[in-house]
């Protein structure tokens, strides 16, 4: 862990983190801001001095194993900071805004699997973490946010930023908690990390009052936890498993869509076994972009509304269709009428609420992924579709749609093709969202799991730049590429003093149009060009990241790519690179919202 | 599909904000709500809740599940259909002059079975008990004589004999 924040070189900034509230200024330059001065050891708390709830929080917190928080001080939480140096363990990442601390936790998650978690104090703080916690419910991520509340005297008299955080977020949790007693602290943060990672991932707040932060309190151990109400089931019925099976076997044309459910339940392996075995080839939806790598020959990459053509012509013509993990949201369907007219549908997943939802289904599986799919390849024989399989061959032959190309404009997808040749599939990916988060989905063949990091079912524009600091944080030693738009990078940008302040190793590629690309787009195809509102002005984003202590540089030729590319990759800290391209290059394919497969556009005029 | 009220018992665990919970996700998810009557149970600790929606079965299955994945709601039973009873409790105050007063005792006890649990010269107040379709009735006859407010609780159900909504049965986790 480091202990010290700074600085870069000429910008010559100092930060302070002090274990046991020390400051500490140390100041270094980027190249060897590996080389940290060794930690001290924290005074050890004494036994004698009477505990509080908030000591008893951090307890909880390390025993859950949480090592970073991304939080952000406030009246309500200050009981909370104070017993913070006392942990060491726990390396707090000073944010600049609360959504930041919420998307940093949810890239946490996403690359490691572990709980994200985020803090941050009543009212405005709690407020500002709504769209996170949005983000994280719509992509099943866990993450438990921590709010600070009024003290309970006050809760119900609109006191000084009291909020009814646990109201607002009623639907966009997975539950939440208040806490009204010290001494739940350490049981209500077992159950919310309980209920954060098991089953459908989730998020859970936790709201917890400052008199019950400063009331006496000491952690309990650990108990069973026995929750009535909430038993996932993770081992799918074994009936359903050999009617599953049985699907298979009569089918002529199968196809896999897998999703997140690969990636949350560990199921690659078993994933690239059945495919393999069975001889069935994988679409994979946005959020399941790692679940099997992308070279495998059996891989048909994304599918959907930016989906490739050959991989929704699959759709269309499958006679089975085994969803995994995923859910048939409509970015996926399209239609619903229209979305695989021929196919029966076998779907897996361990949120039986998602089975039946959107789409009938033939035979519904309910349990973990990976078991399920382990069960099934156990169940099967080796099956082969060769004649299916050729015909998926065929399609792909045609070229996917390349921009023509010209070399007085950059084109995004050229910068995107490029920045994939550098890194093949070694690199951590996050977006943003609109365009350059379907070019990245797309152009970049993820082939390790959780190295991509997208906002899928909420898309969350501002997501990309905070999600690739916990990203960073949550994995040091490995590249971290964040691709934005000029758009969406303006709504979190700040958290570059954040990225500096770390020295979190993300470079941050601004695919600059000047357009709020996406809707742009559909006003091009759908509102006759009618551009309202979609052309955004925007800072100097070179000298604004060189101002944060970025190095930064903005590349506006083709020639300029691959050195500007290497040039990034060999600093030791955060980079942005500002690619300045073509305005109006629209993503193709494109089955338009609510068309299906027939009516799909594979490219530009 | 055909679109028919379906009649849910819910357990729930008796906590601060359950049937928060429960309405929140009803109105988040458009679900529509005919009634709600609540109480405790049998079980200490624990709470019934009575819903009747209106909706194909495809949406009662999703209500169910989306249901199944609060915290707090340890079983959904979709009794439509089941030899059933079903009661609602209701307390009508009805306009009654000296004029109209034995009519309107008439009608209410010999064919509702109500009682009249208050009286000014004025006004009755009737309690009457029974399925939907009885108290809707009884408002339709009573009507005329013009009704000045209607209280109802909504409907609570159980299944006769020895089908029930308690928590024995093991949840079928297959959907």
């Amino acid at each position: 862990m480091r202990e010290a924040r700074f600085i870069s070189g000429d910008q010559g900034w100092l930060a302070f983190k002090g274990m046991e509230g020390r400051a500490q200024m140390v100041a270094t330059t980027p190249a060897d801001s590996g080389a940290m001065p060794a930690e001290s050891k924290p005074t050890p708390v004494a036994k004698s001095a009477p505990s509080i709830g908030a000591r008893v929080l951090c307890q909880a917190l390390v025993r859950e194993g949480v090592d970073t928080l991304f939080g952000y001080p406030g009246g309500a939480v200050i009981p909370l900071y104070d017993v913070l140096p006392e942990f060491p363990e726990i390396h707090h990442v000073l944010v600049r805004h609360e959504q930041g601390a919420g998307h940093a936790a949810d890239g946490y998650a996403r690359v490691t699997g572990k709980v994200g978690v985020c803090l941050a104090t009543s009212g405005p703080g709690a407020t500002n973490l709504v769209t996170p916690i949005a983000t994280a419910m719509l992509d099943s991520i866990p993450l438990v946010a921590i709010t600070g509340q009024v003290g309970q005297h006050f809760i119900g008299s609109d006191a000084f930023q009291e909020i009814d955080i646990t109201g607002i977020t009623l639907p966009i949790t997975k539950h939440n908690f208040l806490v009204r007693h010290a001494a739940d602290i350490g049981p209500t943060i077992q159950k919310a990390f309980h209920l954060a990672k098991s089953g459908r991932p989730g998020p859970v707040l936790v709201d917890i009052p400052k008199d019950v932060l400063l009331a006496s309190a000491e952690l309990a151990p650990a108990e069973a936890l026995d929750l009535v109400g909430y038993k996932p089931t993770y081992t799918p019925h074994r009936r359903q498993i050999r009617l599953a099976a049985e699907e298979i076997r009569n089918a002529r044309k199968p196809l896999i869509l897998a999703g997140h459910g690969i990636l949350l339940s560990g199921a690659m392996e078993e994933l690239k076994t059945l495919a393999e075995k069975a001889q069935i080839p994988v679409g994979l939806t946005l959020l399941g972009i790692g679940g099997i790598d992308q070279d495998h020959p059996l891989c048909l990459g994304m599918v959907g509304m930016h989906g490739f053509a050959h991989a929704n012509r699959a759709i269309h013509e499958t006679d089975l269709l085994i969803g995994v993990g995923m859910r048939f949201d409509d970015r996926v369907t399209g239609r619903v009428s229209d979305f695989a007219p021929n196919a029966r549908v076998v779907h897996i997943d361990i949120d039986p609420a998602e089975i039946g939802k959107n789409i009938e289904t033939t035979v519904p599986v309910v349990g973990d992924a990976r078991q399920a799919l382990a069960l099934l390849n156990a169940e099967l024989e080796d099956l082969r579709h060769d004649e299916w399989l050729e015909s998926i061959a065929e399609w792909r032959r045609t070229p996917p749609y390349r921009p023509h190309t010209n070399d007085a404009v950059l084109q995004p997808q050229f910068v995107m093709e490029r920045l994939h040749e550098a890194m093949q599939g070694s690199a951590i990916v996050v977006t943003d969202v609109g365009q350059h988060q379907m070019w990245a989905a797309q152009y970049f063949k993820c082939n390790k799991p959780n190295n991509w990091v997208t906002s899928g079912g909420l898309g969350t524009m501002g997501f990309g730049v905070p999600a690739a600091l916990g990203a960073a944080l949550a994995r040091p030693d490995e590249e971290v590429w964040a691709i934005v738009g000029d758009g969406g990078v303006q709504m979190t940008l700040f958290e570059f003093a954040t990225l500096v302040q770390e020295q979190a190793n993300v470079n941050v590629v601004i695919i600059n149009n000047g357009y709020l690309g996406m809707v742009r787009q559909w006003q091009q195809l759908f509102h006759d060009r009618n551009y309202s509102e979609t052309f955004i002005s925007q800072p100097d984003f070179q000298m604004l990241a060189t101002a944060y202590g970025m190095a930064a540089r903005t590349i506006t030729s083709r020639d300029d790519v691959d050195e500007a590319i290497e040039w990034a990759r060999e600093i030791v800290g955060p980079t942005l690179l500002n690619f300045v391209v073509e305005q109006e290059m629209n993503v193709y394919p494109m089955i338009p919202s609510g068309g299906s497969y027939g009516e799909l556009i594979e490219k530009g005029e | 599909m055909t679109q028919r009220s379906h009649t849910l018992v819910v357990l729930v665990e008796d906590h601060p904000g359950v049937l928060n919970r429960v309405m929140s996700l009803f109105r988040q998810r458009g679900f529509n709500v005919n009634s709600v009557a609540v109480g405790h149970s049998e079980t200490v600790g624990m709470s019934r809740m009575t819903f009747v929606i209106g909706g194909d079965d495809r949406m009662v299955e999703q209500v169910t599940k989306q249901l199944y994945k609060l915290l707090e709601v340890v079983k959904v039973t979709d009794v439509t259909g089941e030899n059933l009873i079903q009661r609602e409790l209701a307390l009508v105050k009805v306009a009654a002059t000296e004029r109209t007063r034995a009519d309107v005792m008439r009608l209410a006890t010999d064919i509702y079975r109500a009682r009249f649990v208050d009286a000014t010269p004025d006004t009755l107040i009737l309690e009457v008990t029974g399925p939907r379709d009885k108290i809707d009735s009884m408002l339709t006859m009573i009507r005329p004589y013009g009704i000045k407010e209607v209280a109802r609780t909504g409907l609570v159900a159980m299944v006769r004999g020895t089908g029930s909504s308690r928590l024995t049965v093991v949840q079928d986790a297959v959907a």
